[in-house]
């Protein structure tokens, strides 16, 4: 596929951060998730690929209870993070958010200073305990994201000034420094343009080291440049999950081959 | 990236924050204040909310439970004996009500010694029960039939209105010590015939349709006439108003270029919308009344003004539903050679016409609402005593409207008024409730989702 | 020849060129629809509107103009020596009044037409015979008034046969000018067309026109106030004491000072109830709360301002002196009567509560989803998604939608009409009555004022003040509240 394929062995020696069993999710009347299982091995990129439409982002969204959020929704099943199950009645999903950051499809920085939005999560989730704490988060998490050069003189100027990729990198850092353990990135890159998706995908390649990511995309070269492990969904149905390399090379479904084929999508 | 690389040390540690490894089932301190925070947040809101109602309740309270007594109203029925020379005599004498009143006195004795009351009060003194307006009743009744005369005739004649005020409450005896209208010996007297049926409150239709009365007799006021001022007014309304409004509007969602003049005609609208009622009031005063010297207190100025402060509602909701009809009927009609204006006259304007029509009723509703503007144009201070006439005499003869009728009230001294002016209310939302439920039903039965 | 008869004779005539036009047209193409440029119909109304639109157009300039003409003779006719007595306008309404009278007299077969122009003052009691057809007079005519009322008369009648020679001469010729251009190359439809456009423009002007005809009387009134009264003492003045025999003081400041501190009132109760049923209401409530709380709000906003003029006299006033007032709940005195600054502004505040939840309900539906998703996807909670995301963004907005509420507030007239008390004061205490610029234009113009007269014309320039400082703040409010709505679409 792609010489940038990371050799499968380095995600098979990773051991399950996030496990799922059985989910079902209902918009309403409609069943849009069904019955998947799956295995998310830390510090690894797992890809979600699929056509529109497929689910891929709504069990992303399962995965931090972002889903929460809309009435109408209704997520049965289990999903275990470190063996703790997330829908406990337990678990206050604002805890769990800050474990489990999110990098949403349109670039969405908050209408405040780069500082600012930056700050934000460290500010709410009460995580520097000075000034001086928070301005080094920053920094950090501006570093990490790739965007420290860019945007260190102007962070007093506002987060909606920067250009489509550097506002993408920026939500980024902004998830980064609530330091969580897992990132969720949901298309992060279909809104930018080819050379800043490239930054962003090597920044994911960095993030791997430290952070467990799963992210759904559109693109099957993208999913194949950034993952070690992909999961094919269709129609709610979790068809095929493996190495990116096997799913690529050679797909057990007819479904899959399909799809990365080109027969649809 | 290569800077990062370069540039970030040994991140965790530096810089970093650092969260202790916590379990997800159990929620720390802050977390919890911060909870508790979100529900003391959610609960301001529900506070507000439940603010907004009570508020709402506690009008709608005060109108109905002050303004439902107005609509009954305290009767004595007392026989009168309408002979023929006590009538004649009357009618030939100069004050012909004070001969009404000397039959009545005889009638009221008569009736209370058939009720078995016995009482030491002067006729003139028990007079007093009965509205100053009875003798007009008897003589208007004589006047209207003049075959009835020489029988007797059980009349039901409006109690004075503190009378009324006492069996409605509103009236105590404390109150009674220091009036000239009435003494409590009155009222004990009231009370015996209230339970010989003599005296009794019944529905008031009176107050619906009746006209103003002067300052002396708030039991015979009704808000009748000025509800005729209030329609002659809102004909004028709508007459002008909506076919201005429209074209307008077709004018500038259609025709209007891009320039400067449209920009113009734009921002106005929607600052007049905004401007104070009451300097449309002045306009009026000053453009209707002082140069163009139309009659003061006419609805039809009443109606021009109104229709000068709805027009940008009526303007701004007809905008909205020709917006709302989509471009591709417009272009249906232009592909099969229709005119620009063929296009709009034949395709969009009845697309539009239910969310025009619901704009219209809702401007309708705030006109006639509407008090300020009235004030200046002098539709108050004058007693609204007859029905027009004439269509003609209905626009340009002195009337009143509603809320300007509600406002006389309410400054009157008397408080047998504020029963009125509650009333009033009562009739005047009554009016506008219909005018938005008609609205909302227009709405859901004609909106269109494209 | 009467009004309404004239209208009648015009449309008349446009009826009539309607069928000819028509018919010409349908003429000239042998009777063959396809031979015609426009349909049949539009050669109609191109007559039709060629005989109306110039006669109505003079009709309506002969209306405005003759009566400024015929004063103007008139007027001439009046005597210095009476003008000095009462004054012009006086004496010249005299004159009009006994004029109608005449005519009525006429109409009523009182006088022949003769009689009324010739009848003197020195051989009949003019006023007696008037009387007599129901026309009351206030005073005897003088034979200088009889004379310009005869005058007056004359020259009316004169100028009302002038109206209908002048106006029915354009409809013919308009009529015919356009008939004998139908045929059936004519372009009717354009030609017709380009007609109702410009009704159409002239209908849209209309606005326009409201705004000019209130800036002309605020300004010409206001003129005249300050040639009777200096501007500085008006603008600065610390009393208002009008009296109408004279030696008033018309200083706006008390006035000024009670509407901004009502209005302050208002806002500090309706924008946080608005503000967060708002917030409520678009961030937390179920869809049905919403649907039933919301309208339910709304009807507050429906409600006509007299029945919240009402409500503050006899129900929250009377209240709250049962807890401020002497002997109250509280064993303070500090509210003598129903009408105060307090009673005006908690009314006026629940007025405006639906205006702003409304608003500002709006203002927050339109930050974009994302923003929510970005600030939960941190883990915020909902509040501190609102708090620090939400409304930091809505803010200008909301700013507007407040600045929209307080130029509500200072140019609501009936709740400190009827709630607010009639006395001017300077006072910092809220349960006190004082009045406000709005219930000063009305208490000032309504009445048996004297147009003329400083005390009347002083509301005038009220009207100014309140028009100027709500223009403003509308413009301002709207300016942001647009540039608001583009940065999120």
């Amino acid at each position: 596929m792609n010489q940038m394929t990371k050799p499968e062995k380095v995600a098979a020696m990773n051991e399950a951060k996030i496990s799922a069993e059985k989910v079902q999710v209902f918009y309403g009347d409609t069943h849009a998730i069904k019955d998947v299982s799956i295995r998310i091995e830390e510090k690894t990129v797992t890809a979600f690929i699929g056509p529109s439409g497929c689910g891929k982002s709504t069990f992303l969204r399962c995965i931090n209870r972002m889903n929460d959020t809309i009435d109408v929704c209704r997520v049965e099943g289990n999903i275990l993070i470190d063996g703790e199950d997330i829908y406990d009645p337990k678990v206050d999903p604002v805890q769990l958010r800050a474990k489990v950051g999110m990098v949403f499809q349109k670039p969405n920085p908050f209408p405040k200073s780069i500082f600012d939005n930056i700050a934000y999560g460290p500010r709410i989730h009460g995580l520097a305990r000075n000034k001086a704490a928070l301005e080094e988060i920053v920094a950090s998490s501006l570093q990490k994201a790739g965007l420290w050069n860019e945007v260190k003189d102007r962070l007093d100027e506002p987060g909606t000034g920067l250009s489509g990729g550097q506002q993408q990198r920026l939500c980024i850092a902004r998830a980064i420094a609530v330091s969580p353990e897992v990132i969720l990135m949901d298309e992060p890159c279909s809104a930018l343009d080819p050379i800043a998706t490239a930054k962003v995908e090597e920044l994911i390649d960095e993030l791997r080291e430290n952070y467990t990511i799963v992210i759904v995309t559109h693109s099957m070269q993208q999913a194949a440049r950034v993952s070690q492990r992909t999961a094919f969904f269709h129609l709610g149905n979790l068809v095929e999950e493996g190495a990116t390399n096997d799913i690529f090379t050679n797909p057990r479904d007819k479904r899959t081959q399909d799809y990365i084929t080109g027969r649809f999508g | 990236m290569t800077d990062t690389a370069m540039s970030y040390p040994a991140g965790k540690e530096a810089g970093q924050a650092v969260r202790k490894k916590t379990s997800l089932l159990e929620v720390d301190a802050l977390t919890r204040r911060r909870n508790a925070a979100e529900s003391r947040f959610k609960i301001y809101g529900i506070v507000a909310i439940l603010i907004g109602l009570f508020f709402l309740v506690a009008l709608l309270y005060a109108i109905f439970s002050n303004g439902l007594t107005a609509f009954n109203q305290t009767f004595v029925s007392v026989p009168v004996t309408l002979e023929k020379s006590a009538v004649e005599q009357a009618e030939a004498s100069i004050v012909k009500t004070s001969r009404y009143n000397a039959m009545i006195d005889q009638a009221l004795v008569a009736e209370l010694g058939r009720a078995g009351i016995s009482t030491d009060m002067k006729p003139a003194d028990l007079r007093k029960i009965l509205s100053s307006g009875a003798a007009a009743q008897v003589r208007s009744f004589v006047l209207a039939n003049p075959g009835r005369i020489g029988e007797t005739v059980t009349f039901e004649l409006l109690a004075s209105s503190r009378v009324d005020g006492y069996l409605k409450g509103r009236v105590t005896r404390e109150a009674l010590v220091n009036d000239k209208n009435l003494d409590a010996a009155h009222l004990d007297l009231v009370d015996q015939m209230a339970d010989k049926g003599v005296v009794e409150k019944r529905f008031n239709m009176d107050f619906i349709t009746g006209s103003d009365a002067s300052d002396s007799r708030p039991e015979q006021a009704g808000i009748g006439v000025s509800m005729i001022g209030s329609l002659y007014m809102m004909l004028v309304v709508l007459f002008l108003s909506l076919p201005i409004g429209v074209a307008a509007s077709i004018y500038l969602e259609e025709f209007a270029p891009k320039n400067r003049f449209t920009d113009l005609i734009e921002v106005n609208i929607s600052n007049l919308a905004a401007v104070p009622s009451i300097v449309f009031g002045i306009l009026g005063l000053a453009a209707f009344i002082q140069f163009a010297h139309l009659p003061q207190s006419a609805p039809i100025v009443g109606g021009l003004v109104l229709t000068l402060m709805t027009l940008p509602t009526i303007i701004i909701s007809t905008r909205a539903s020709l917006k709302a009809v989509p471009p591709s009927i417009r272009d249906a009609a232009l592909g099969v050679g229709a005119s620009k204006m063929q296009s709009v006259f034949h395709h969009v304007l009845p697309l539009a016409a239910p969310g025009i029509l619901t704009g219209t009723i809702i401007g309708l509703a705030q006109a006639l609402g509407e008090t300020a503007p009235l004030l200046l144009i002098g539709m108050v201070g004058f007693i609204a005593s007859n029905y027009p006439g004439s269509l003609a005499s209905g626009f340009l003869d002195p009337n009143s409207a509603m809320p300007a009728q509600i406002y006389e009230w309410a400054k009157r001294a008397d408080p047998a008024f504020y029963e009125r002016a509650w009333g009033g209310i009562i009739v005047l939302l009554l009016f506008l409730m219909t005018m938005n439920i008609v609205a909302i039903i227009l709405r859901r039965r004609f909106e269109r989702r494209w | 020849m009467s009004l309404p008869l004239i209208v009648l004779v015009i449309l008349a005539l446009a009826a009539a060129g309607f069928v000819l036009g028509r018919g010409r047209a349908m003429a000239s193409a042998g009777g063959d629809i396809r031979l015609l440029h426009s349909l049949p119909g539009y050669y109609g109304w191109n007559v039709a509107l060629a005989a109306m639109i110039p006669a109505f157009l003079a009709l309506v300039l002969w209306l405005a103009i003759q009566p400024v003409v015929i004063n103007g003779q008139v007027s001439s006719m009046i005597s210095q020596a009476s003008i000095d007595q009462s004054s012009l306008d006086l004496v010249m309404s005299d004159v009009r009044r006994v004029a109608e009278g005449l005519d009525t007299a006429v109409a009523a077969g009182a006088l022949t037409s003769e009689q009324a122009g010739s009848i003197r003052t020195e051989f009949t009691d003019v006023r007696d015979r008037l009387g007599q057809v129901g026309v009351a007079l206030g005073s005897d005519v003088t034979s200088e008034t009889l004379h310009a009322a005869q005058r007056y008369r004359e020259l009316s009648g004169l100028g009302d046969l002038g109206r209908a020679i002048v106006v029915l001469g354009l409809a013919v010729l308009g009529a015919a000018w356009a008939w004998q251009r139908s045929n059936k190359d004519f372009r009717a439809r354009n030609s017709v067309e380009r007609v109702v456009r410009w009704i159409l423009i002239a209908a849209a002007s209309i606005a326009v026109l409201t705004t000019v005809g209130i800036a002309l009387s605020l300004i010409f009134n206001t003129v005249e106030f300050f040639r009777l009264y200096p501007a500085a003492d008006f603008f600065f003045g610390l009393t208002w004491s009008p009296s109408f025999g004279g030696g008033s003081e018309l200083g706006i400041v008390p006035l000024i000072w009670a509407t901004l501190y009502i209005s302050l009132i208002a806002l500090a109760v309706s924008v946080p109830v608005g503000l967060f049923a708002a917030i409520y209401l678009s961030e937390y409530a179920t869809p049905a709360v919403r649907a039933v709380a919301k309208p339910l709000l709304e009807v507050l906003a429906g409600i006509p301002t007299i029945v919240y003029g009402l409500f503050a006299l006899l129900t929250v006033g009377p209240l709250l002196v049962d807890v401020f007032g002497n002997g109250g709940l509280l064993g303070v005195n500090w509210m003598a009567g129903g009408t105060a600054v307090m009673t005006a502004g908690l009314v006026m505040g629940i007025m405006l509560i639906p205006f702003v939840s409304s608003l500002s309900d709006d203002i927050i539906n339109a930050v974009p989803q994302a923003m929510r998703d970005g600030s939960l996807g941190l883990g915020a909670t909902h509040s501190e998604t609102v708090k620090q995301v939400i409304l930091p963004a809505a803010l200008p907005g909301i700013v507007g939608a407040i600045l929209l509420a307080a130029s509500r507030a200072i140019g609501e007239t009936m709740i400190v009409v009827l709630g607010a008390g009639a006395a001017a004061k300077l006072s910092l205490n809220p349960f006190e009555a004082m009045t406000t610029v709005t219930a000063k234009i009305v208490s000032q113009l309504t009445g048996d004022a004297d147009f003329a007269s400083p005390e009347a014309l002083v509301a005038f320039s009220l009207g100014m003040t309140l028009f100027v400082v709500t223009l403003g703040l509308n413009i301002f409010a709207l300016y942001i509240v647009r540039k608001y709505r583009e940065q999120y679409e």
